[in-house]
């Protein structure tokens, strides 16, 4: 499903967005953007105009001129209505790819009646096998199964997914490839997440956003500027005894209003939402992206983030005065039901099948993040596995000394960026094991990358201290979370945010899920379970840890493309200016040919060239609100120095040189 | 050098040297720091408040702030109309002076209560020497008003989150005897010293070396002019203002009232840096101010200079300069340089015609009234401004993607709501009043002095004037009619007021948001790039909003010379 290498316009998007640029002619639809409102008044007191001078009225100037600018007028609407219709049909077009997978799909209830996936409600529960493709999105309540989600993330490598542990979600579309799980519907039909994102990009439901709102007043408000303008300089012209026609007065109007920024603001909003979902990632309000682009905080885990997947056993350190075949076997058998990866390597290491065993009736203590260690119980064995202190804790409580040589050995791990794991049986330590991590390549450059936008990277991990440290020096990140519990995340989140901060956080557990729904930005893994994704407000359809931070780009994009083209908007006024205000005047007051510096042709070639390069410049820069302005992290000061160069010099310079050569050409017709 | 030029450098320059510890002073004042003055007038104060019964120690949040302030301009108001149109039967009227109309009443007060001084009338014959008092007073507590409200300003942004904003009487009777009562006590005593009147006996008469017999108004003015400067009133003792004899006898006095004119509105610039201590936005706003100042100062004393080619061209010897309308004893160079600063700071005194300028003068003097914001009347500079750094923000915030934030606040919807609602007044009421003026002959282009591009000139500059809160006159306009009276009065009121407001209510409410520290992702407001930002917002909203009506104003008619 990476979509990203797509043209702009496709053949069959455009047909789409072509017919829509009409239906948005609608002046109902047209009211919600005050800039083009005015613009599509404007554009209706031409055609009435022209139509008066059809009648043989001269004093408006020729039929052929008032059409053509109402044409142009009319042109500009279509322009800023294409803008955003294509926007849209990218972005659903987009969504229906992702829908596509989930078209009607059988499901088989648990009562072993098959319904199609249309006629699946909240609460159903259906049954997967192998080779089945999954009707709708569900959490697995029964059972264990190897997935191919590639349809969905374009991974190829199968995941697994079962039932009570963080990874519980299936998404529809997604195929079963081993085992067989029962899944319950989480969602009914129409209001799955990428329902509610196609919601989102198509019209209907599309709120405004915080920041698009206080532009619009902005834009707004030059709006009327303008119309002030326009409307006094009527009772000015008269008392100067220079007659102005009312096409001169709509152009000066329309040309002098933002309709750039005002005909694209949309299309860069919906455009921004799009971006995050061609990143895989569904966003469940415009606002969210918006509000990515300020976080000053990211809390990442380590485990996939910063680090290559898991940590692996690395080595075994018996405690003085035990064998180390003691400790490995208490190692295996601690690890028999231990089914993370930190386990499953733990008897990798060790070489032994601890099936190979023979135990009378074992009790498995699974790992809690309140004990912070796991084990095992069988006959009058108690073997446990677990952090430093939780161990030390259970040996001391029991009267025993833990050693000093294991707290020794235990800190030069840690010190190396190791993770220690201690091991005890019947409360006594046996020893040390060491796990050590892979910090992933270019991390690094990604966090100083993030650091020079000004954003703080924290790393939480389960780990101890001193190993948090040595790896969050090594990774580059500001700050960690060390032996982080679900709560301190919540309660660095909260003190981040009680200083102003915004944080974004990604998450995939049940107990992430009130972190999620506390930060400002909360990405939820789709693997994750049902809580966790309602509580974030974005869903990551790629389970990519670090997809945090281009989420944050995309944020950052969406708003400077929104400054830089207001500023390219409103920078164009000055050349307008001195093309539109020498030809109002100049037949009667012949001595402000002096002001007409572009030595535009004549008054009414002049006044055409504005207008239509008011109108063309619209779609000449969709496909830079489309896209996105670049974000370049050098720094706030720099990049406003950049972008004030780049769109503000541009926009004062480009339109003189594009309506004299637009003149050049429109001088030839009249 | 050209001494004329060596003049205003060494003025310009000296004020500005001596405004930067006057702002740090002016900070110590509204941070309720110990000041050399403490033992005079902390019980003067004390006093003050005891009588009015109020607490100074009583915070305010930004509205109530902003109920006080129009409650007491309220009351200032009506004693004032209560004054001018009784003054022929109270006391100290020497010269028999006679009551105002109710219209002319009305307008006089409201351009003295929003220290905008645009006088319809002529001090000689239009007021009594209780009426001028009267009219002193609000000199100086309508200067107040304007700085009390940019000590808010200052209050919102020291702290990190607060609605507690001081108290607005306690900033404004400090303003008024801390800061501008001490400088007008050396200014008016120096003025006094070269020859301006300050008695309560009525005209005198004097025999000329012709053996006419002459009356000479005269009165307490020394006092009344220290303050009109100081205070950025502008309004004259007489009618001719600073062009009159007595209020600026010399070169030195011209001089004085030049600097006395900056030195309020420049040492806030600085005071908001103190205060806050964010020295580096201090600098940044003197400098695009500045910048913006010079860019208008620097044509006209050059225009000035250079004469009216017309003249040159009839045979006549222009080489002392543009000499229509201008008193010999300042000359060219600095009645150049005069007309931009009284119009760029919301003075409003006139050293010269401004009607006889140049063409170009004209538009300079305009348009430094239709921006308003650089360097700005007392306080009220410092407010205008901020109008604009929002707008600014808000863009360039834009620009490094994120939300826009200024000085750790987020600017939001309400925010742009209030600052869109202020930068589009001041257009819209020039704009506006202009129409009405030459839409309706009869009232407005009827009275004319001059027909044409230059008439139209001088509607525009009563309403720009009125708008900017600034009193100069291009004169011309016949303006004490029912007509002008009314209009320019409403147009006052509207553009006092709602500037104070708006900027206060924002800085009010950004003071109650909560604090967002800053990062490496933060736009920096305190450097060039961000005030290049700023200058460019000024340029575009106030300026180029104005371009169709210079255009057949002042620079129609300099193409046509």
């Amino acid at each position: 499903m990476k979509t990203n290498n797509q043209s702009l316009f496709q053949k069959e998007l455009m047909k789409e967005a072509l017919r829509q640029s009409f239906v948005k002619l609608n002046p109902k639809l047209m009211f919600r953007n005050p800039v083009m409102f005015t613009v599509e008044i404007g554009t209706a007191v031409m055609l009435i105009v022209s139509l008066w001078t059809l009648s043989g009225s001269k004093v408006q100037g020729s039929f052929a001129y008032n059409f053509t600018v109402f044409l142009i007028l009319l042109l500009t609407l279509l322009f800023a209505n294409f803008a955003e219709a294509i926007a849209e049909a990218r972005g659903k077009a987009q969504a229906d790819s992702l829908r596509k997978t989930r078209e009607e799909t059988p499901a088989r209830l648990v009562n072993g009646q098959t319904i199609s996936s249309a006629q699946l409600t909240k609460g159903d529960v259906f049954i997967c096998e192998a080779g089945d493709i999954i009707a709708t999105d569900g959490e697995i309540i029964e059972g264990l199964a190897t997935i191919d989600e590639s349809a969905i993330t374009g991974e190829s490598a199968p995941v697994i997914r079962e039932a009570g542990g963080d990874k519980s979600s299936v998404t529809g579309g997604t195929k079963v490839l081993s085992d067989k799980i029962k899944v319950s519907v989480t969602a009914e039909p129409g209001e799955s997440f990428l329902d509610k994102m196609i919601a989102l990009v198509e019209g209907a439901s599309r709120q405004k956003t915080p920041n698009e709102i206080a532009l619009t007043i902005l834009l707004a408000g030059f709006t009327l500027v303008f119309i002030i303008v326009t409307v006094t300089l009527k009772p000015f012209a008269d008392y100067a005894n220079t007659p102005i026609t009312i096409a001169s007065f709509i152009a000066l109007f329309v040309c002098l209003i933002p309709t750039t920024i005002g005909g694209l603001l949309s299309a860069i909003g919906i455009a921004g939402m799009d971006r995050a979902l061609r990143a895989n990632v569904i966003t469940k309000s415009g606002k969210a992206v918006e509000t990515a682009g300020d976080i000053d905080v990211l809390l990442l885990d380590k485990t996939g983030t910063i680090t290559i997947g898991n940590r692996k056993a690395t080595r075994f350190y018996p405690a003085p005065g035990i064998e180390e075949q003691q400790l490995v076997k208490a190692a295996v058998l601690s690890s028999m039901s231990d089914d993370t990866p930190e386990g499953k390597s733990i008897i990798e290491l060790a070489g032994i099948n601890p099936l190979s065993y023979q135990l009378i009736a074992p009790r498995f203590i699974q790992f809690s993040a309140e004990t912070r260690s796991s084990g095992i119980d069988f006959g009058q064995t108690r073997i446990r596995k677990g952090a430093t202190d939780a161990i030390k804790n259970i040996v001391e409580k029991a009267g025993r000394v833990f050693p000093r040589e294991v707290e020794d050995q235990v800190k030069e791990i840690a010190g190396n960026g190791g993770t220690p794991l201690v091991v005890a049986e019947n409360e006594q330590a046996l020893g040390v094991i060491e796990l050590q991590d892979i910090i992933k390549p270019g991390i690094r450059e990604r966090f100083e990358r993030l650091r020079k936008m000004g954003i703080k990277t924290v790393m939480v991990t389960g780990d101890n201290p001193l190993t948090a440290k040595f790896i969050a020096e090594k990774a580059g990140v500001d700050d960690f979370i060390a032996e982080a519990k679900p709560e301190d995340k919540m309660n660095y989140i909260k003190k981040e945010q009680s200083e102003g901060r915004l944080v974004a956080m990604m998450g995939d557990g049940t107990n992430d899920a009130p972190a999620l729904a506390q930060a400002d930005v909360g990405v939820a893994m789709n693997s994750g379970t049902q809580a966790a994704k309602e509580a974030g407000n974005m869903v990551d359809l790629d389970n990519d840890p670090t997809k945090l931070i281009e989420v944050v780009e995309i944020g950052k994009q969406l708003l400077m493309t929104r400054g830089t083209l207001t500023t390219f908007s409103i920078a164009n006024d000055v050349a307008k200016y001195f093309a539109i205000i020498p030809a109002l005047f100049i037949t009667a007051i012949p001595a402000l040919q002096s002001l007409n510096i572009m030595q535009l042709a004549s008054p009414q070639s002049a006044i055409l060239s504005a207008v239509i390069f008011n109108a063309i410049v619209i779609p000449f820069l969709i496909p830079l609100a489309l896209k996105g302005v670049a974000y370049k992290p050098i720094g706030a000061s720099a990049l406003l120095r950049r972008n004030l160069f780049i769109y503000g010099l541009g926009g004062i310079v480009v339109p003189f040189v594009g309506i004299k050569l637009i003149d050049v050409i429109v001088s030839l017709f009249i | 050098m050209n001494t004329e030029l060596f003049g205003i450098i060494v003025v310009f320059l000296g004020t500005i040297v001596l405004a930067l510890p006057f702002g740090k002073y002016i900070a110590k004042v509204y941070g309720g720091e110990k000041t050399l003055l403490d033992p005079i007038l902390n019980p003067i104060e004390k006093v003050c408040y005891k009588i009015s019964g109020i607490n100074p120690a009583k915070e305010m949040n930004w509205k109530e702030h902003m109920v006080a302030m129009l409650t007491i301009n309220l009351v200032w108001f009506l004693l004032g109309m209560l004054l001018l149109m009784t003054q022929q039967w109270l006391p100290l009227n020497p010269d028999g002076n006679p009551n105002m109309s109710p219209d002319l009443a009305f307008n006089t007060t409201i351009s003295f209560v929003v220290n905008c001084n645009l006088q319809h009338y002529s001090g000689e014959t239009g007021v009594s020497y209780l009426a001028q008092l009267w009219l002193m007073f609000l000199q100086f507590v309508s200067a107040g008003t304007g700085l009390a409200a940019a000590a808010v300003l200052f209050k919102a942004f020291k702290a990190k989150t607060t609605a507690q904003l001081g108290n607005f009487y306690n900033f404004l009777l400090k303003s008024c005897t801390r800061i501008l009562l001490p400088l007008s006590i050396i200014v008016a005593l120096v003025l006094a010293f070269n020859g301006t009147p300050m008695t309560f006996q009525g005209k005198d008469q004097v025999t000329s070396l012709q053996g006419d017999t002459m009356q000479v108004s005269r009165g307490p003015a020394a006092g009344f002019i220290a303050i009109k400067h100081l205070g950025t009133n502008g309004g004259g003792f007489f009618g001719a203002n600073s062009a009159h004899p007595f209020e600026n006898p010399n070169y030195g006095t011209n001089m004085l009232e030049l600097s006395a004119q900056l030195i309020v509105p420049l040492a806030m610039i600085f005071a908001f840096g103190y205060f806050i201590r964010r020295k580096k936005l201090s600098l940044m706003i003197f400098g695009v101010m500045t910048v913006g100042f010079l860019l208008l100062a620097i044509p006209n004393i050059n225009m000035e200079m250079n004469g009216n080619p017309a003249i040159a061209a009839m045979g006549i010897d222009n080489t002392s300069g543009a000499m229509e309308g201008k008193e010999v004893r300042f000359g060219a160079a600095v009645s150049g340089f005069w007309s931009i600063v009284t119009t760029v700071i919301s003075t409003g005194s006139v050293n010269a015609m401004h009607d006889s300028t140049m063409p170009l003068s004209g538009m300079n003097e305009l348009l430094a009234m239709m921006v308003n914001a650089f360097y700005g009347g007392c306080g009220v500079g410092l407010l205008n401004f901020f109008i604009f750094i929002i707008l600014a923000v808000f863009i360039s915030g834009l620009m490094v993607g994120r939300t826009p934030e200024f000085m750790g606040k987020k600017i939001e919807a309400k925010e742009m709501k209030i600052a869109m609602i202020i930068a589009l007044l001041h257009p819209f009421l020039i704009l506006a009043g202009t129409a009405l003026a030459t839409a309706f002959p009869a009232q407005g282009a009827a009275t004319l002095n001059n027909p044409g591009f230059h008439g139209f000139s001088e509607i525009l500059y009563e309403y720009t004037s009125s708008a900017a809160n600034n009193g100069s006159g291009f004169e011309g306009l016949g303006d004490n009619n029912l007509w002008c009276n009314i209009t320019t009065g409403f147009v006052l009121i509207l553009g006092r007021f709602l500037p104070i407001i708006g900027p206060v209510a924002i800085a009010g409410l950004l003071a109650e948001k909560q604090y967002i520290p800053e990062s490496n992702g933060t736009l920096k407001t305190d450097t060039g790039t961000f005030g290049l930002m700023v200058f460019a917002v000024i340029v575009i909203i106030a300026a180029l909003a104005f371009f169709p009506a210079l255009t057949l104003g002042p620079i129609a008619e300099y193409f046509s010379m």
